[in-house]
């Protein structure tokens, strides 16, 4: 494995009525995307603007390349906020060009605009962009510098499915080229799709960090059962199987699906909306924290 | 809808009583403008005219015009100083009462010709001295302060609210994840908004040179160094206010705070001629105070480059410190 490219040690934020992150540990390999999952007020953004240089930690540290953050890190380092305004009456390409002067080397600021597909929007006001657009528009900003690093906070939060995905396919072209990504989301879709290694936050501490694969297999058996709540009797709660309680359905999870499926029917439990899946991480995080990313 | 104009109302009411600091300058402001314009327009009785007196003080039983109302007497020891401001329309008209009284008046001044006319009513023997080179007019000594004060405003508003939009927006947040220093991106702000003024104001200067015409005795070129370094120490001032905070209403109140007493105490519009000497003395902290100063010497008297060197000192001084302080003080993000 590779020496990290960053490594988070201890990290505490403070604020007077609460603490936002508590004593946060992790290291980032070169060339991973790495994901920080969790619920709103997790503790993701806190953590990542620590991680960016932006916020100040109360406790602990962040080293980058083995060094405290510092100039070498604002050069090598690419971030797209959850919300960012740019300044008024400039073009795309203004915007881009903006940003490319703030450092020292970095890429052609057409070889940005055509990467993150911007061509036919270069010359119009940043103001008048569709919400996809502008997240496109701020992940050229964050690819100016060609960065060695590239954060990205909840990018696709608030985009419609199609530029979701949209979005989605230019991170993984961005991901080909070799670009270590730290991303912070609660869908986790988005997470399973992009990232090698997620950390799973919650209350401001890391509850489960992995690969994604290792960690379902580490945490569920092979297939997750799903009925309606109001399709699972009480006295089927004393049946011997592993359960999990969202807020509207029960969740099953076995590695012997027909003996279940007996147990089931012996029981009488109506079967007629019954789905059969793979678990995913927002099971994960049910089964770790008892509670539901998206309540 | 009545009850959702007092929620809005209430909501209102509550988001403005909260925001401490903007709810300290609105009670402070209206205090200080009305202790300032005090100090400024007070007194028993506003004096109408300014009458500089030569020499000794003259006697009122034997000076009926050291009698009338709503005329200030200022001492004025030295002669030709004297004459200076007469001619600066600093004081309206100069009067010695040692021997016989001789007086000597601007010809081009309204308040100078009505002051006259009291003078000779109430001494009809007075004699009027002819006064030495060219007098000017009160639009002469006027247009400096003028064009100062536009400077003050666009240098003090136009960057002050700008940065704090920026602030707000986030825009200044992500400024901060770039190599960008606080230092660089104020500089920045400085010397686009130093351009914009320096074009308006070179606009200004000729328009209004061709329109109505003005006196301008000295170089044209320490003229424009005195507005960059003018311009430079009052975009640095309104930095320092806009460094930090992210209310629009704390920022305009203090916004206020600096403009008004500058447009008091300056000198754009009258001399302080006669004022008590701590308010002159408070007047020349001023950074539009100490341009003016210079900007008149230079269009007025033809004063060249050693002669304003202090003030050029000053203003470039205060724009190191407003700046040191600025970047020192910055915030890029809300706290």
């Amino acid at each position: 494995m590779s020496a990290p490219l960053l490594e988070v040690s201890s990290l505490v934020k403070q604020y007077p009525a609460t603490t936002a992150v508590d004593s946060v540990s992790f290291a980032v390999p070169e060339g991973i995307c790495f994901g920080l999952l969790g619920p709103n007020g997790a503790g993701k953004t806190t953590t990542v603007e620590i991680m960016e240089g932006i916020l100040p930690p109360t406790s602990g540290e962040v080293r980058y390349r083995g060094e405290p953050l510092g100039a070498r890190f604002r050069e090598e380092a690419g971030i797209l906020f959850q919300k960012t305004a740019l300044q008024d009456f400039l073009t795309v390409r203004q915007c881009i060009a903006l940003f490319r002067g703030l450092y020292t080397h970095g890429l052609e600021v057409e070889e940005v605009i055509r990467i993150c597909a911007l061509e036919k929007l270069a010359a119009r006001d940043a103001r008048k962009l569709s919400g996809g657009q502008q997240q496109r528009l701020l992940l050229a900003i964050a690819l100016v510098n060609d960065p060695a690093v590239l954060f990205l906070d909840e990018p696709t939060t608030g985009l419609d499915p199609q530029a979701r995905r949209n979005f989605w396919r230019l991170v993984e072209s961005v991901k080909a080229r070799r670009k270590t990504i730290i991303l912070t989301t609660h869908y986790m879709e988005e997470a399973e799709l992009l990232c090698d290694e997620i950390a799973i936050m919650d209350g401001g501490r890391i509850v489960a960090q992995g690969p994604p694969r290792r960690l379902l297999s580490e945490h569920f058996a092979d297939v997750l059962l799903e009925l309606p709540r109001q399709d699972f009797p009480e006295s089927a709660r004393a049946l011997p199987l592993k359960l999990m309680e969202a807020a509207d359905r029960v969740e099953i999870t076995t590695d012997d699906l027909e003996a279940t499926l007996r147990t089931l029917l012996a029981a009488h439990v109506p079967l007629t909306h019954l789905r059969i899946r793979p678990p995913n991480l927002e099971d994960l995080f049910l089964e770790l924290t008892g509670k539901e990313l998206r309540p | 809808m009545i009850r959702r104009l007092l929620a809005v109302f209430h909501a209102r009411n509550l988001e403005f009583l909260r925001d401490r600091g903007t709810l300290l300058f609105t009670i402070l402001l209206p205090i200080m403008l009305v202790i300032g314009m005090g100090f400024v327009f007070g007194g028993p009785q506003r004096p109408l005219f300014k009458v500089g007196v030569l020499g000794a003080p003259g006697d009122a039983h034997a000076h009926l015009f050291l009698a009338e109302r709503y005329v200030q007497f200022v001492p004025l020891p030295e002669q030709d100083a004297a004459l200076h401001k007469l001619t600066h329309q600093q004081v309206d008209l100069l009067v010695d009462f040692s021997g016989g009284t001789r007086y000597w008046v601007n010809t081009d001044s309204p308040k100078g010709y009505l002051v006259e006319k009291l003078l000779l009513a109430a001494e009809p023997g007075a004699h009027r001295e002819p006064v030495a080179g060219a007098a000017l007019r009160y639009i002469d000594w006027l247009f400096p302060g003028i064009l100062g004060m536009n400077m003050m405003f666009s240098c003090l508003f136009g960057v002050g609210y700008v940065v704090l939009r920026y602030r707000k927006s986030g825009f200044l947040k992500r400024l901060h994840a770039t190599p960008l220093s606080a230092f660089e991106f104020l500089s920045a702000q400085v010397l686009s908004r130093l351009a914009l003024i320096l074009f308006i104001t070179m606009i200004l200067y000729a328009g209004i040179g061709a329109i109505i015409g003005f006196h301008s005795a000295g170089s044209v070129l320490l003229l424009l160094l005195l507005a960059v370094t003018g311009a430079l120490s009052m975009i640095a001032l309104g930095l320092t206010i806009a460094a930090r905070f992210s209310s629009e209403e704390l920022v305009g109140g203090l916004l206020n705070v600096l403009t008004w007493p500058m447009m008091l105490l300056s000198g754009i519009w009258f001399s302080l001629e006669g004022s008590p000497r701590w308010v002159q003395w408070v007047a020349h902290v001023f950074p539009l105070t100490q341009l003016l100063d210079a900007a008149r010497a230079v269009m007025l008297d033809g004063a060249g480059l050693t002669q304003i060197a202090p003030n050029l000192l000053y203003l470039a001084g205060t724009t190191l410190v407003f700046l040191a302080f600025g970047a020192w003080s910055f915030r890029w993000r809300i706290d």
